[in-house]
């Protein structure tokens, strides 16, 4: 029963082949406009993804105060508020995962006839693990590396690549500052953060030694930034509110007067960045859904045409013992084969162009399977939502009425 | 006595329109045994397309019974009447009525596939039909390829897939020329021969004359009911002035003679025994009038709405 009435949508539908391939067209449109901006959305929304990874997860930084000398007032992190026992008083803190107070600036670096100015990190070894940054060649430094202010070096792949070339870096001594420093590690490639800048041109070496040797630094123990790792999304809130009242209760602040320090939040930045391109990829889905759906009105525009059309065809076969459910079953099909013919269509066309755009842009591109079962489910509801109407129609005939349209 | 094929008490079917309800069918009773081959006549607007399209389950009547083979049909919901129409009866119509893009195995097979039956089967017995009506040869060609009188032989065809007990006929030569006519007529005697019973309906009086029983409508009631060999032949012959009978517009003197008949307003049972074809047969040899090769102006208003 199934086979031959598969057999007679496929009849009707090579009946009027250009109709039938014009109401194909709506879906293939649709069907192809939905797969092509999925796999850009999803891509914008995998390349956000990949650069909130690379900087690390429920990140907040704690900068010292700004200072007033003359009515001159420095930026942030200008006075030297914070100190790092206090960094260690945060880590003491419920919700907290790892603390790294950072010292930072842009240093010249030479080796051999070769010299780069690269942005300088002294920090201490849990700012590695902060940032879920690993180490490709080598070894990180470790805590008593930072307790004896020792100059060692882990220097980032842009560094090394600009430093050294095509030599191993691990075991060669640069100079920062003057000071000859032992490069023990290579870090692994992170690429551009959310800003566009390179976060492999670093240098990571001991807070206590840029403090000493590289910076300097007003007050021995005091740092101009502490980051911040709380254990979760949830608790970043949480650990905010205790970091400030710890600091403000360490620092002796009394009620009324300002912080000493300001906190930002990282993670919200990136979170904001990724509902952002979330919001986007929804929206392109929304506007191509749009022309699936104006697809589907195409089928059941035609339909509703053929039903007319073949007013007469349909008399005949209740007369010879069609039951309704029989004439609707006949017409849905042809809806649902015209659809899922255009679905496939549309989504052969729209995964090529999708290539296309990888291939000659270089736009990232995500390709879910989920994607194309998504379209293929909406593709057979279109068939069957905008069937219905026309089969039902077809199927509401009177037979004596039908027999007798010319 | 054997069990009514058609038994019909009190059937009628009356039509909203803006003048109010229209009685197109007032009440009639009429019994078919098996084997008969009856004749319905009629003039325009007499009711008797109303009755074919009840008595092909195409129609529900707003008042009375109808038993089809003794299933009381009258107040069947559509599926059931669906289902009555494919196993039950066959249907012949004026038109044809074949489906233009398919071959005619498949268009005299399509009643099967309503009714279930696989394909190895359907072709079979398609291709058995075709060879009984004469046109095997053309099982894979479209009805666009072949003449109307063979069109009318698939149609047939298609009728008798299901091995109804009945074919219903609605003006089957009506647009065939007389020749054809007489070959579509000679058909359906030989299956009335078989025992299918065959109920058409009819403007020729020539046509009428195959069958062997003829009942006459007018106004929605049946006015005659005779058996044909009944009918005086040359009174018959004699109530067919040429033009006014083939133009539809009255019942001719035979009509006229039923109305003064003593038994036109019986719904009497025919007196010759179904399957005695004796007479019957002697009626295709009858010299037809030139004028009647082209009937035009056939078409049946059917119901005024």
């Amino acid at each position: 029963m199934l086979k031959a009435m598969l057999g007679e949508a496929w009849l009707a539908m090579g009946a009027n082949r250009l109709r039938t391939a014009l109401t194909m067209l709506g879906m293939v449109i649709g069907v192809g406009a939905v797969v092509i901006m999925m796999a850009i959305g999803q891509g914008a929304q995998y390349a956000v993804q990949q650069t909130i990874s690379t900087m690390g997860s429920n990140l907040f930084i704690v900068l010292s105060g700004s200072f007033t000398a003359s009515g001159v007032r420095s930026g942030s992190a200008g006075a030297p508020s914070l100190s790092v026992a206090d960094g260690e008083a945060i880590a003491e803190l419920d919700g907290v995962g790892n603390v790294a107070p950072t010292h930072q600036g842009t240093r010249q670096l030479v080796y051999g006839a070769q010299n780069w100015s690269s942005q300088v990190i002294g920090t201490t070894p849990s700012y590695l693990e902060t940032r879920a940054w690993n180490i490709v060649n080598g070894a990180g430094f470790g805590d008593s590396d930072v307790r004896s202010a020792t100059r060692v070096a882990v220097i980032g792949k842009t560094v090394a690549e600009n430093l050294f070339g095509a030599e191993d870096p691990v075991g060669k001594t640069m100079r920062i500052q003057q000071n000859p420093f032992l490069v023990i590690g290579v870090l692994g490639s992170k690429g551009q953060n959310l800003d566009g800048r390179d976060q492999d041109d670093t240098v990571i070496i001991p807070l206590s030694t840029a403090q000493r040797k590289v910076f300097g630094t007003p007050f021995l123990g005091s740092v101009r930034m502490i980051m911040v790792q709380a254990d979760s999304a949830e608790a970043m809130p949480k650990v905010m509110d205790s970091v400030t009242s710890l600091l403000r209760q360490r620092h002796r602040l009394r009620d009324g007067m300002p912080d000493d320090f300001f906190m930002r939040n990282l993670s919200a930045a990136a979170e904001s960045e990724a509902e952002t391109t979330r919001t986007m990829s929804i929206l392109l889905g929304a506007i191509a859904s749009i022309s699936l759906l104006v697809g589907g009105i195409g089928i059941m525009n035609i339909m509703l045409v053929s039903v007319t059309e073949r007013t007469r065809e349909i008399g005949i076969r209740m007369a010879i013992g069609a039951r309704q459910k029989d004439i609707l079953s006949q017409f849905l099909l042809e809806a649902v084969m015209i659809s899922f013919a255009g679905c496939l269509l549309g989504l052969l066309i729209g995964l090529g162009v999708a290539l296309g755009i990888n291939v000659f842009t270089g736009m990232v591109i995500v390709i879910s399977g989920s994607a194309a079962l998504i379209a293929f489910a909406v593709a057979a509801g279109v068939g069957i939502f905008f069937g219905w109407y026309p089969a039902q129609k077809a199927a509401q005939l009177d037979p004596i009425e039908a027999l007798r349209y010319q | 006595m054997t069990e009514s094929v058609i038994r019909v008490v009190g059937l009628g079917k009356s039509y909203e329109t803006a003048a109010g309800l229209f009685p197109a069918l007032k009440g009639v009773n009429l019994d078919i045994q098996p084997g008969e081959f009856v004749a319905i006549m009629g003039p325009s607007g007499s009711g008797k397309s109303t009755f074919m399209n009840l008595l092909g389950c195409l129609d529900t009547p707003t008042m009375g019974d109808f038993f089809l083979a003794g299933k009381n049909v009258a107040h069947m919901d559509k599926d059931a009447l669906a289902i009555l129409r494919n196993r039950t009866l066959g249907f012949v119509f004026q038109g044809f009525n074949l489906l233009p893009r398919m071959t005619l195995q498949d268009n005299v097979a399509l009643p099967l596939v309503y009714a279930g039956v696989d394909k190895e089967m359907r072709r079979a017995r398609a291709r058995e039909l075709l060879g009984k009506v004469g046109l095997g040869q053309y099982a894979e060609s479209l009805p666009s390829r072949i003449s109307g009188g063979q069109q009318q032989r698939v149609a047939i065809a298609r009728a008798l897939v299901n091995a109804p007990r009945l074919i219903l006929a609605d003006e089957p030569t009506g647009n065939l020329d007389s020749h054809t006519s007489e070959e579509i007529m000679r058909l359906f005697g030989e299956l009335n021969a078989e025992g299918i019973t065959i109920v058409l309906v009819t403007h020729e009086q020539e046509i009428a004359a195959h069958a062997k029983r003829q009942v006459k409508f007018l106004d929605g009631e049946i006015v005659s009911d005779l058996a044909t060999d009944s009918l005086p032949f040359m009174a018959q012959r004699a109530g067919i002035p040429l033009g006014k009978g083939r133009a539809g517009d009255g019942m001719g003197a035979i009509g006229a003679d039923a109305e003064t008949h003593p038994l036109a307003e019986a719904t009497k049972q025919p007196t010759k025994p179904p399957g005695n074809g004796g007479q019957v047969s002697a009626y295709p040899s009858l010299p037809l009038v030139p004028g009647d090769a082209a009937p035009a102006g056939h078409k049946e208003g059917g119901v005024p709405c």
